[in-house]
């Protein structure tokens, strides 16, 4: 029997609002099946269990916030003896957005069944009574202040610090407590990770020329924009620096298992989330492009998949039309690098000799020195001008 | 029979009232015990009763605890409803295994062929300056016996009509009256004929924290319930009234509301009835409590002459007061 | 009841075949908890079947009985079914008390058998306060109690003698004296060994009678009795006898010599009440045989019974701790 315990989907993710169930008891799932929607502060999050078998249990009603770790549901696998819990990292830190299902386990989540505790080592004291109602408001314990014996949280205290009684039932996400993450999440980047930048300034007047000729002979629908292009581009280009691809943590940094770029998008009503697309590399343009697209509604619309927000090995935040010339990217931990561009747009440039009109992009690339250097750095950048100016081999 | 209508009357009234209406109503009833008779009972209870009733009904025992406890069981057994008065429970020692090998046990032990329909009425509790052999509470000891009843009747109402219920028990059944409640006056509701032997009762209604009390440990609570109204603190007291079977739901009920208990007992506190009740909410309200359960027992200590020691080993309205303050209003 | 003892044959052959029964029941006894079927404590009444045969011809059915954990004798004279008797010390639901009593807790409404106590001394107060039942709602009964020499050292033979002749209740008091209590011979243990002489002291009719001739048993109480009924207060018989066995089944007897053991064996009740018989020409050898047949046969079907009987339902354990009604 395997228990299905609610995924750390994001930065900072202390606990779930299970909104929906997609299976039920006796349902026959395979590896990758979608079995629940979570709400987080990042919004609706669709969440896959990685196990074949049958729903044994659905342990957590619509409508409960639980921990990260908590025991949603279980899954009959056939295997009779206590069965390792589902590879998903209960994290004594707090982690970042991305984060690879692979390296995970850590030591809380094959054990105990109990939530994650907040802190590593801290306890709170809280009574009985205002745990539980905590939990019901989806409220951090370490954050109140207890005026309790031996200065416990007490209800009381739980109730001043949330005067509303139920969580919100309305799907969709908090932007305020969006920005609390995004916050946390970039000042743990800022002071944890020695960036580096490099930038460099790429024409892409001929990419831009095939773009144009390649739409032409498609329909509106499987036209392919210039993002699909930058998309690919990095994608490839990472293989000239494959230390830019993958995650560090506990000073160590594994490569990732394949080409995943978090893809930023900006929502309406403000907030920025970056979706993994998977195994870019090998993804045709229209195969990139439908996933971009894919991933952009529903970052808006909510139905994102939690292996989306936790197997990026690399990010790219692209300002699009509207964006300023150029974009030094903060990294998303435990990622190493993230990779910008800047808005494409006509400039001036040196061609053979002559100053012309060329459409230009500057990408830049901000970077982990712990695990890379400029120079690992300028190579990512050189090849990344190279392919695009080939667009047909992307 | 019964006083007229809003007299008051004494606690020790109360019980000879019920003891008269007992010898009145049923022939088969008869009181056994230390100078009940001649001698009006050391706390002047049965006063007046072998006058009326006669030395058959009313019998003044020899000093042997244990021979005429086992009187009363043998007799119980065989179709009386005996009525012993053991002088006061520090004497019940010597009736113990009485008490609990022949009177709890019989009945189970013969597979329900006998039942005992004994009753024993006991003094208990200290105050009095009357040192360590004196003034014992083993009320909740006894209760620690399966097959007996344990009343611990505190207002004078469930001392005058806690006792014919107990007649009604095929079971034996323990009382326990506080020697500081004999005199106590108090009115009894004329509309009133009866009480049960089963359920706890609420003394006094609150929203900020439970009293739990019995017995002598009534009056003191109630006060510290009012010491505490003074500062805004609106304190449940909660009378047992019965110590075994314990009313679980009530105290349960009542703790679940205020979240937060103080249970006042007289007797030492290792291993005392507090600890059970305190264990029983722990079990099946864990979840409820804002607080940490607490309770105000009695110094564990033989008993003290000396009224300042006596008065310091005893639960007192501050005392409780004080205990209830420190889990409301923590500092 | 007549105080006079019928010497006639057919009283000699049932006081025979009852001290043969009770001797027969305890060896099967032994059989049975070497084989593990019967467990904890138990305690045999070998040598001591005249007091327990003697007595219950003196007492009628209106009559009641309170005995000790050695009490199988009494049970058995009393007619509780061995059946049912040995069903409870398998630990049987179909035993007397549904087998939550076992060897030392036989009780039987029914016959007025109020236990089968395990505590020396405890059954003096309870047999007091029977008799004042009885006396008190006028029923004329006689609460014969007895036990061990033993029990006369604790506080509670005192103080029950003492009630009982104060009260004048109907209790005749039988002690059995098989100058052992336990480990402790009774020299040891009293500063006055002459135990009836301890009972007069609370001013009551106290005999010594030879515990190993049933006949003169019989007759005692038989007196005893009568005069319970007549003049009302207690009577006390203070029986001499000897335990054959062990105190119970884990005594290695290092407290008496083996020499003394087969003395008393020569002197026991059964046999000496055949030796009287067969001398007397009032008993053949083949009715001895048949009485032994027969005995035999109701043993073997009283454990067949037992080994045939059930366990009360685990669920029940808790029943009757509390009565909800009193049985009448």
């Amino acid at each position: 029997m395997i228990e299905f315990r609610m995924p750390a989907l994001g930065a900072d993710m202390e606990a779930g609002t299970l909104v929906e169930w997609l299976v039920h008891p006796g349902d026959r799932i395979t590896s990758g099946a979608i079995i629940a929607v979570v709400e987080t502060q990042k919004g609706a999050i669709e969440v896959e269990a990685f196990h074949n078998g049958t729903i044994a249990e659905i342990v957590v009603p619509v409508g409960e916030k639980v921990p990260v770790g908590a025991v949603l549901a279980r899954i009959d696998d056939g295997v009779a003896a206590a069965s390792p819990p589902a590879p998903i990292a209960v994290a004594e830190t707090p982690v970042a957005m991305a984060e690879p299902p692979a390296v995970a386990a850590a030591p809380v989540a094959a054990t105990a069944p109990a939530p994650a505790p907040r802190v590593a080592g801290a306890r709170i004291k809280a009574t009985p009574v205002a745990r539980r109602r905590a939990t019901q408001l989806g409220l951090d314990l370490s954050h109140l202040v207890g005026t309790g014996v031996d200065g416990a949280v007490s209800l009381a205290d739980v109730e001043a610090a949330h005067p509303k009684a139920a969580p919100p039932a309305h799907k969709g996400f908090d932007a305020g407590a969006m920005r609390t993450a995004i916050a946390a999440a970039m000042t743990r980047s800022k002071r944890e990770i020695p960036h580096y930048y490099l930038s460099e300034t790429i024409d892409v007047s001929a990419a831009l020329a095939w773009l144009e000729r390649f739409n032409a002979a498609q329909p509106p629908a499987q036209r392919l924009l210039p993002a699909a292009l930058l998309l690919k581009a990095t994608a490839l280009a990472l293989r000239e620096a494959p230390n830019l691809n993958g995650t560090y943590e506990d000073d160590v940094f594994t490569p990732g298992p394949g080409v995943h770029i978090g893809w930023a998008v900006a929502l309406r009503g403000g907030g920025l989330i970056a979706p993994a697309i998977r195994d870019v590399d090998r993804k045709s343009l229209p195969e990139a492009m439908d996933a971009m697209r894919d991933i952009v509604k529903r970052a808006r619309a909510g139905g994102l998949r939690s292996s989306e927000f936790m197997s990026a090995t690399i990010s790219i935040t692209s300002l699009g039309e509207r964006g300023a010339e150029s974009v030094m990217g903060v990294i998303y931990p435990p990622q190493v690098a993230i990779v910008g561009f800047g808005r494409i747009a006509p400039r001036p440039a040196v061609v053979e000799g002559r100053v012309e009109a060329r459409s230009l992009v500057t990408a830049t690339l901000a970077a982990d020195h712990r695990v890379s250097d400029g120079h690992t750095g300028a190579l990512f950048l050189a090849a990344l001008r190279d392919i695009l100016s080939q667009p047909e081999a992307l | 029979m019964t006083a007229p209508s809003n007299t008051p009357l004494t606690y020790r009234e109360a019980c000879k009232q019920a003891l008269r209406q007992a010898l009145q109503q049923d022939p088969r009833v008869i009181l056994m015990g230390e100078d009940i008779g001649r001698y009006g009972g050391c706390y002047a209870v049965t006063k007046g009763l072998l006058e009326e009733f006669g030395e058959q009904r009313v019998r003044d025992t020899p000093l042997s605890e244990s021979g005429f406890v086992g009187a009363g069981i043998g007799a119980a057994m065989t179709g009386l409803r005996p009525i012993v008065e053991i002088m006061t429970a520090n004497f019940s020692l010597l009736a113990l295994d009485q008490i609990m090998n022949n009177a709890a046990a019989i009945p189970y032990m013969s597979g329900g062929q006998f039942a005992v329909p004994l009753v024993i009425r006991m003094a208990t509790g200290g105050g009095r300056r009357v040192g360590a052999q004196h003034s014992h509470s083993l009320e909740g000891w006894y209760a620690h016996i399966p097959g007996l009843r344990i009343l611990t009747p505190a207002t004078n109402e469930d001392a005058r009509f806690m006792l014919i219920a107990a007649l009604q028990d095929p079971n034996p059944v323990l009382i326990f009256e506080h020697v500081m409640l004999y005199n106590r006056e108090e009115a009894i509701d004329p509309r009133v004929t009866a009480v049960d032997i089963s359920r706890a009762r609420i003394r006094r209604e609150g929203r900020d924290v439970s009293l739990i009390c019995y017995g002598g440990g009534l009056f003191k609570t109630l006060e510290a319930a009012s010491l505490l109204a003074r500062e805004g603190i609106d304190a449940e007291v909660l009378d047992l009234r019965v110590l075994r079977p314990l009313d679980t739901q009530a105290i349960l009920a009542s703790v679940g509301k205020t979240r937060r208990c103080v249970i006042v007992d007289e007797s030492w506190r290792s291993g005392s009835i507090a600890a059970e009740i305190g264990m029983r909410i722990a079990e099946d309200a864990f979840f409820e409590l804002d607080a940490p359960l607490r309770r105000v027992c009695g110094r564990e200590a033989p008993m003290p002459y000396a009224a300042h020691l006596e008065d310091a080993c005893l639960p007192q309205p501050e005392g409780i007061a004080a205990a209830a303050r420190a889990i409301v209003r923590p500092s | 009841m007549s105080v006079k003892v019928h010497l006639d044959h057919a009283h000699m052959h049932h006081l025979l075949k009852e001290m043969i029964r009770i001797r027969r029941f305890e060896a099967k006894c032994v059989e049975l908890y070497q084989a593990q079927k019967i467990l904890g404590f138990l305690h045999l009444y070998d040598g001591e079947e005249a007091i327990a045969v003697g007595v219950m011809q003196a007492l009628g059915p209106d009559d009641s009985v309170v005995a000790t954990y050695r009490e199988h004798g009494q049970a058995l004279a009393r007619g509780v079914p061995a059946n049912l008797i040995m069903a409870e010390m398998l630990g049987k639901l179909e035993g007397c008390c549904r087998g939550r009593g076992g060897s030392m807790h036989i009780f039987d409404r029914q016959r007025r058998f109020y236990g089968g106590n395990a505590i020396v001394g405890g059954g003096l107060p309870l047999a007091t306060g029977v008799a004042l039942a009885d006396h008190m709602l006028g029923r004329k009964a006689v609460c014969a109690c007895f036990f061990g020499e033993g029990a006369v050292d604790e506080g509670e033979f005192h103080e029950a003698l003492n009630l009982a002749a104060l009260w004048r209740l109907p209790v005749l008091f039988v002690c059995e004296n098989n100058l052992y209590s336990m480990g402790m011979a009774l020299a040891r243990a009293e500063a006055q060994t002459d135990i009836a002489r301890k009972a007069a002291s609370y001013n009551m009719p106290s005999e010594q009678v030879d515990g190993m001739d049933v006949i003169a048993v019989e007759s005692a109480a038989r007196r005893a009795v009568a005069a319970i009924n007549e003049q009302g207060g207690p009577y006390f018989l203070e029986c001499k006898t000897y335990r054959l066995r062990a105190h119970s089944m884990f005594d290695a007897q290092a407290y008496r010599p083996k020499e003394e053991i087969e003395a008393w064996r020569d002197r026991e009740p059964i046999v000496r009440l055949r030796r009287w018989l067969e001398a007397n020409h009032f008993i053949t050898a083949g009715e001895i045989e048949a009485i032994e047949r027969e005995v035999d046969a109701e043993i073997d079907a009283a454990v067949a019974f037992a080994e045939a009987g059930s366990l009360e339902p685990v669920e029940d354990v808790e029943r009757f701790v509390t009565m909800q009604e009193v049985p009448q």
